[in-house]
């Protein structure tokens, strides 16, 4: 095996081979993310069926109840709880996708190793967290009265690869500029909520103006959300359309990350 | 003769100035981009022109001094960071170990941190299962092996790092400054575990040190790098001669003997000499911070003077005082000094500086009426690495502050959540 060690070029290219070689890395850190996380079992899975649990109730309450905002005909716990599962798993991957470099300075500082694997690492961890809200999200089902969707459940990974395919391409992006600016975290969370009002997460797509549709179909999590709501639970339409959009723009997305995290990449453990 | 494995071809390695600052700011950013102000960008080439090849199955050594270009070299061969001009080729896997323990999480166990650990220095799981009893054995550590690492004591962490990196299987191995830390006893015991692979299995290995004794064990032959180009490259022995000899001839006790022979005559006071002793040992310019360093201030006066006062200055690379210390500091009176010759010795106790560089001022003078020696004149430079203690379960932390005292913290517990 012979390795060359040149000053980088322009040129951007990625190593499929080379990550192929590191794929027991990836696994490793993925495994060492998700061990720490779940150390303590029961507080691990209580947490990531809390935190949309909790979501929900309060949504429900104030979004559902008192503002009365309209959720297509869907009990409104259920109808923001699919959004809520779909949305949680994007902010959290793209939180710690963000924020993967820095948090990993000293590996990165002391040894070599592709660094994509970290941001990859950061999108798969929450799948996790996103498995036990998907537990609860059934049982909400049953209650409410709802069957689950055969179409539906089998779109499901479908789904949240768009989900991970988008915060892996934002996430990228930002990992990037936060090694340069590191006051990107704590714009980060206010960035985040803000997306996450432009999302249909707590008001249905179809209060969107007909006009502005497809431009809310360009945010990839629009088409996500949108399509669970419609699959699973089987109410309303689906929107292909939508959706293609959604997906063709999280591809454009990822493809826009991995340029400009490759640029920067390599100087990485100068500057960190 | 065995093959070339490593080949280094016009190496350089360019930083700006301004680049290696702990961090950038959006906001600073943005500000700057309505200040008309363009920041001047200044050049540092931290290697220039290396060149060098290593045969199969060799043992090189890289010396010289801090700032020489050393971990730079390092980051560039580890791939860490890409060089600015040239060319290496590695014919072989390579592994390098520029910490141990790299990655090592305190909230894992010693078995989950052997997996994590090996996976960063690129052992594939196989091999670390392979391995896992030997690195076991060889870490001592067997009785804490599913206690997270966060309990361990600092000897057993360094341990079981050094147990994980000493069974890389790898045709070239980088090495750093990693046996600086560690007991004597476990230094010794790497030190043979790693000429063992060399020897055998035809490794070869490249290998940075200021333990100058390590290097001489260790390697058969050394690059010296000064200010980021090779001086010499040769056998061991020669390069260290040379290191040290350019360090004792043109460094800075040649440079401190030559200020002192050209000091203006005072009327009372002659500085002779000053040494610097660590472990009883003459040292130059590199000490540590885990043993006491002690100064000896050679003097005479020709006249019996009262009120004068030997101190030293210690101060950072920025000439900013951090503290001053005088030879009668602890004396409550004037005390008289009769003619004749004189040695001060200073301790500056083991544990007080940290792993940073100082300049060191020897300064004398009469209360209230003069200064016996010019002003910041009598400079040591002084470079300190680090040994002494320090909680080695945050691997990456880095030292912060212009001192490193060792202080003692309890913490107890005040109410207990059981107390109500």
């Amino acid at each position: 095996m012979t390795t060359v060690i040149k000053p980088p070029k322009s040129l951007v290219e990625i190593n499929l081979q080379e990550l192929w070689q590191y794929r027991e890395l990836l696994y490793i850190f993925t495994w060492r993310d998700i061990k720490v996380r779940y150390k303590q079992t029961w507080l691990g899975i209580a947490w990531a069926i809390f935190q949309p649990l909790m979501t929900m109730v309060v949504f429900t309450v104030f979004f559902g109840n008192l503002a009365k905002i309209p959720s297509d005909g869907i009990p409104y716990p259920i109808f923001v709880y699919s959004g809520l599962l779909f949305w949680n798993y994007f902010s959290n991957s793209l939180t710690a996708a963000s924020n993967c470099m820095v948090e990993n300075e000293n590996i990165i500082k002391k040894i070599y190793f592709p660094r994509i694997l970290l941001s990859i690492g950061a999108t798969v961890t929450p799948a996790v967290d996103f498995g036990f809200a998907l537990v609860i999200y059934f049982v909400l089902m049953v209650i409410f009265g709802f069957t689950p969707n055969i179409w539906g459940i089998l779109m499901i990974p479908v789904l949240l690869l768009v989900a991970m395919v988008s915060a892996s391409g934002l996430g990228l992006f930002l990992a990037s500029v936060n090694v340069k600016y590191r006051d990107v975290r704590y714009i980060l969370p206010f960035f985040i909520q803000i997306l996450m009002f432009v999302t249909p997460v707590i008001y249905p797509v179809s209060i969107v103006p007909a006009a502005f549709k497809m431009l809310a179909y360009i945010n990839p999590m629009t088409g996500v959300i949108s399509t669970a709501r419609a699959m699973i639970l089987g109410v309303g339409k689906v929107d292909g359309v939508g959706l293609l959009v959604s997906a063709f723009s999280s591809v454009l997305l990822l493809i826009f990350g991995l340029i400009y995290f490759r640029k920067t990449e390599r100087f990485f453990a100068d500057i960190l | 003769m065995s093959k070339t494995i490593i080949k280094v071809e016009n190496l350089g390695k360019k930083y700006q100035i301004g680049e290696r600052q702990s961090y950038y700011s959006l906001r600073d950013s943005i500000s700057g981009l309505f200040s008309k102000k363009k920041k001047s960008v200044d050049e540092f080439w931290a290697l220039k022109d290396v060149n060098f090849e290593v045969k199969q199955g060799e043992s090189v050594g890289i010396i010289g001094r801090n700032g020489a270009g050393k971990s730079t070299l390092l980051k560039i061969l580890s791939r860490i960071t890409p060089p600015t001009t040239g060319k290496i080729t590695l014919d072989g896997r390579v592994a390098s170990l520029l910490e141990v323990g790299t990655g090592f999480n305190p909230e894992l166990t010693g078995r989950e941190n052997i997996f994590l650990n090996g996976a960063i220095l690129g052992m594939k799981q196989s091999e670390i299962k392979r391995k896992f009893d030997e690195i076991v054995a060889f870490s001592e550590v067997e009785k804490f092996l599913d206690m997270p690492v966060k309990h361990y004591s600092s000897g057993m962490y360094m341990r079981l790092a050094f147990a994980v990196a000493a069974h890389l299987e790898s045709e070239i191995l980088i090495v750093d400054e990693v046996l600086a830390v560690g007991d004597a006893q476990f230094q010794k015991k790497c030190l043979g575990k790693m000429g063992e692979v060399t020897k055998n299995e035809g490794r070869t290995v490249l290998f940075v040190s200021h333990n100058m004794g390590a290097i001489k064990q260790l390697c058969q032959r050394a690059v010296l790098l000064d200010a980021g180009e090779i001086k010499y490259f040769g056998k061991v022995d020669e390069t260290l001669n040379r290191y040290i000899s350019s360090e004792t001839e043109n460094g800075s006790y040649f440079r401190l003997k030559r200020i002192i022979d050209g000091l203006p005559d005072d009327s009372d006071f002659e500085l002779v000499d000053v040494e610097v002793y660590q472990n009883k040992q003459l040292v130059w310019e590199s000490v540590t911070n885990g043993d006491d360093i002690v100064l000896k201030i050679h003097f005479k006066l020709k006249n019996k003077t009262t009120g004068l006062r030997v101190y030293v200055d210690v101060c950072d690379v920025d000439n900013d005082l951090i503290f001053r210390t005088f030879h009668d500091g602890l004396d409550s009176t004037v005390l008289p000094l009769e003619t004749g010759e004189y040695i001060s010795s200073l301790v500056i106790p083991g544990g007080i500086l940290g792993p940073i560089n100082y300049n060191i001022y020897i300064q004398a003078g009469v209360y209230n009426q003069k200064n016996c020696l010019p002003f910041n004149q009598i400079k040591l430079p002084l470079s300190v690495i680090q040994t002494g203690k320090y909680n080695r379960a945050y691997p990456g932390d880095t030292f912060r502050g212009k001192l490193a005292v060792e202080l003692e913290w309890k913490t107890l517990v005040y109410k207990s959540k059981n107390d109500n």
